[in-house]
């Protein structure tokens, strides 16, 4: 072959390559990573503001019981973890979980400032931002958007919802919702739908068309991913009848098909008890447990829970003191649980609340929630949690 | 300018100015010059327009209701019922007045007057769980839309809506609460990095004593009100909240910050420093005047340039609002539209926090589009939305108080009706099908969409799938 010839046909390979711009490459002709450990996070939020005082009780503080006298759970009804705090009766379920070393107790989260508005302190949670700082991107979404090499693909970060919770939304790449893997499914596989990103690729650039066909394109790509890896898997384990573990079955069945998906998560609606609480949350709190305890074992049987860290964070916790409704206000720091295989701390991580600190009648936090979110990044997602928290925050023991 | 190429102006001028245009009043205007196009705009509503859903008796009533129910200890049941009514009416005005306005969109023949209403919502964003103060504002909003700033500024400052909202009923001498001052700074004015810590701590302590009070009317309070010397920006005197924003609007940094955010709400996602400097320098030498420096921004050359058209992603309010004016679509069942807001991610009223909606590509995810996509079907084929939309977190007590933990996955019925008669009646008669779908899409159409539509029997069918592509999206 003569040289000109050659150099010309190099030259037509590499047009032709450049044709479609790397961002419209279909994931499937990626290489799949060979990420051998592959671990899962699962964020699960208690929306409405949880009563972390209720929900672990520090039955060996008076304290308590001088401020909650008609709500305070009895002594001889918690579930004693130590001599101080013990889980909430209608928590059971997760005394198994609890005693098999499967769950850490991390108390007293929060951030300085606290906002009491559920709307301000769950954007605050989700963004993972200050007090005073609005920030338009959340905590999960920054994490895809840091292009780390454990979040390359559209199907890394996945709600299971019908929308997309602002956590997981960054400024380039966003997770995706879903409810119904096979209803997604459907719908990508409309004809309409399939013609219009099927023909020509004009539109294919960088510009907001080009964004809107790029969504579409991964959207059916990652439809046909999900629905095609999980619908082999045969899920066996069995499930209360709650939305609430319906959505935890969908992730275990994600997880247990080996969906290379990082992040998943799921909610919990109604803890914003301001009136006869304890009847509402201890409901929801056995849904809660119920759904958990069901998970985990699932997770354990398959052999995932080494591979699968939970963890549970509300937007705050609630005053120390009753209300005259036999409720509870909005309040500030609040616990967090953790659930997996490899928890290095297992119990409870650091002391109880301090009932006899308070400020203004709210408990001061110990622990930032963005070392929560911290430790997680750089430990359990390999990511330097100062490129997705946008500065460094010290890492927990916890795993 | 010759007449295909006006037609094309006035298009794009009424989708970033209104909320689109119908063909044959575009056909009326496309035979004026661009420039009285644009003057057109400007006609005062022939009636002062208002959202009236909430009114100033209704809320007197209930917060005497309120304030004697405070007073006791012990509440009787019959009290705690009436507490949660209220509760539950105010909740149900506030759907009726978020239905309201976008109802108004849909309909008003003064669409330029509610799309800068829109545009100063989510600037002065807030959230009021209170319908009259909400409405308040927003009229507000409306009546100085295409005003003076400054006045605009004070009036939404003195609302209690705004004082609630950033604390300022709590700032107080001694007490300062320094939400609004920094707030009013960052977000509404000069923007970040334009003043300091220190500029926000004196600022707030000149807005001590800007209060509203048991009638629900702002009434200054000397009594809580700080009257020592401030130091702010540089100067040093005796300032009350007036003089501290009469100091940040002498700053040109203002101009430039406003102008910025009318560009990017306007024109294009991409700020273009040079042309926000044209804008602001106009909008500064005309002391603020809204009117002067929208005529500006519609009249610029750049305005129609062809980067900056059909490049804009509409907003969730912006699609659904040109649907059904295109269109001519009633909603049997006007809640429907509440659950379309929320799970498309703008819900009137209700902006995600103080900072607004940030919009643009973050409008955009693969839920939220493949729904967007889904809905002009829905809307003009009558079909089922089986879409479970969030939870508002406001609304989880009153979760909390149902039996049941989540409601239903809902299924409705749109019970939207399209008038294809009065749509099909507009067009001309011998209008092909690729004419029409190049008048409903901004973007160029190409063979792709051609191809698409070109063998189509009807127009109603053009009509239901170039609406429902992804070009129908952009403005």
């Amino acid at each position: 072959m003569e040289r000109r010839d050659f150099l010309r046909k190099t030259a037509f390979a590499a047009a032709g390559t450049f044709f479609v711009p790397a961002f419209m490459k279909p994931f499937e002709a990626l290489a799949l990573d060979e990420l051998s450990l592959y671990k899962n996070l699962v964020v699960v939020q208690l929306s409405g503001g949880n009563d972390g005082l209720n929900t672990v009780v520090p039955f060996g503080n008076d304290i308590y019981y001088q401020m909650r006298k008609n709500i305070a759970i009895k002594p001889d009804e918690v579930i004693k973890l130590n001599d101080m705090q013990g889980l909430n009766p209608n928590l059971n379920c997760l005394r198994e979980l609890y005693d098999q070393g499967w769950m850490t107790i991390i108390n007293d989260v929060g951030y300085p400032n606290p906002d009491r508005s559920h709307f301000r302190s769950m954007d605050i949670w989700q963004t993972a931002s200050d007090a005073n700082q609005y920030l338009s991107t959340g905590w999960i979404g920054r994490y895809l958007d840091s292009n780390c090499a454990t979040c390359n693909s559209p199907y890394t970060a996945i709600e299971v919802d019908d929308s997309l919770s602002l956590a997981m939304k960054g400024n380039s790449k966003k997770g995706i919702a879903l409810k119904d893997p096979g209803a997604l499914f459907r719908n990508t596989n409309e004809p309409f739908f399939r013609e219009m990103i099927n023909s020509d690729k004009e539109h294919l650039d960088e510009d907001n068309l080009g964004y809107l066909y790029k969504t579409m394109v991964e959207t059916s790509s990652s439809a046909n991913y999900i629905q095609n890896t999980s619908k082999i898997y045969q899920q066996n384990y069995v499930y209360p009848a709650t939305g609430f573990s319906n959505q935890l079955k969908t992730v275990s069945k994600f997880i247990c098909s080996g969906l290379k998906t990082r992040v998943y998560y799921v909610s919990l609606s109604g803890f914003d008890t301001h009136v006869n609480q304890n009847n509402q949350q201890g409901r929801l709190l056995q849904q809660y447990a119920e759904g958990m305890n069901a998970f985990i074992k699932d997770l354990n049987q398959n052999n995932k829970l080494e591979d699968t860290l939970v963890v549970t964070f509300s937007e705050f916790g609630r005053r120390v003191a009753q209300n005259a409704s036999n409720g509870t206000d909005h309040g500030t720091a609040n616990n967090m649980f953790l659930f997996g295989g490899r928890l290095k701390k297992q119990g409870i991580f650091n002391p109880a609340p301090n009932l006899g600190n308070l400020e203004n009648g709210d408990l001061r936090y110990q622990i930032d929630f963005r070392e929560v979110y911290g430790t997680i990044l750089d430990k359990w997602l390999d990511v330097n949690n100062g490129d997705v928290l946008n500065k460094r925050f010290n890492t927990l023991d916890f795993i | 300018m010759d007449r295909k190429d006006n037609f094309v102006a006035i298009k794009h001028l009424y989708n970033r100015a209104a909320f689109g245009i119908s063909y044959p009043e575009l056909t009326k205007l496309s035979r004026k010059r661009l420039s009285k196009a644009v003057d057109t705009l400007f006609i005062p509503p022939k009636s002062p327009q208002a959202l009236t859903v909430a009114n100033h008796e209704e809320y007197r009533a209930q917060q005497a209701l309120l304030a004697s129910l405070g007073a006791k200890k012990e509440q009787t049941p019959e009290e705690k019922q009436q507490r949660e009514n209220i509760t539950k009416a105010r909740n149900e005005k506030n759907r009726e007045l978020n239905i309201a306005w976008l109802q108004l969109m849909m309909t008003t023949e003064n669409p330029f007057l509610e799309k800068m209403t829109l545009f100063w919502h989510g600037h002065f964003a807030c959230r009021s769980g209170n319908p009259y103060f909400a409405q308040e504002l927003n009229n507000i909003q409306r009546n100085n839309a295409l005003g003076n700033f400054k006045t605009l500024l004070l009036e939404v400052s003195k609302s209690p809506a705004m004082l609630d909202y950033l604390n300022n009923q709590q700032n107080r001498k001694g007490r300062p609460n320094e939400n609004f001052s920094r707030e009013l700074m960052e977000l509404f004015t000069l923007g970040r990095g334009k003043y300091t810590e220190a500029d926000i701590k004196e600022g707030a302590r000149a807005f001590t004593g800007w209060a509203y009070n048991k009638a629900g009317e702002f009434e200054f309070n000397p009594k809580v009100h700080d009257e020592k010397p401030k130091t702010f920006l540089g100067q040093t005197g005796l300032y009350d909240g007036e003089a501290i924003i009469n100091m940040i609007l002498d700053k040109p940094e203002t101009a430039i910050f406003i102008c910025r955010k009318l560009y990017i709400f306007f024109v294009n996602d991409t700020p273009d420093e040079q042309h926000i400097a044209e804008l602001a320098t106009h909008f500064y030498a005309a002391q603020y005047d809204i009117t002067a420096v929208m005529k500006k921004l519609f009249t610029a050359e750049w305005f129609c340039d062809p980067k900056n058209s059909g490049n804009k992603i509409k907003s969730p309010i912006e699609f659904l609002v040109n649907l059904s004016r295109e269109f001519h679509v009633t909603y049997h069942k006007p809640q429907i539209l509440i659950q379309l807001q929320s799970s498309l991610g703008q819900y009137l009223f209700n902006p995600p926090n103080v900072a607004g909606w940030p919009g643009g590509k973050s409008w955009i995810d693969s839920s939220s589009l493949m729904l967007r996509l889904k809905i002009p079907s829905l809307v003009l084929n009558d079909g089922v939305l089986d879409f479970d939309g969030k939870a508002d977190p406001e609304d989880e007590a009153v979760i909390a108080l149902n039996r049941k933990p989540k409601p239903k996955p809902v299924k409705s019925y749109v019970n939207a009706q399209a008038s294809w008669d009065q749509f099909l009646a507009s067009l001309p008669k011998d209008m092909k099908q690729t004419e029409l779908a190049a008048f409903l899409l901004e973007p160029a159409i190409g063979k792709k969409i051609i191809d698409l539509v070109k063998h189509n029997v009807n127009l109603k069918n053009t009509a239901i799938a170039v609406t429902s592509m992804p070009e129908y999206q952009l403005c």
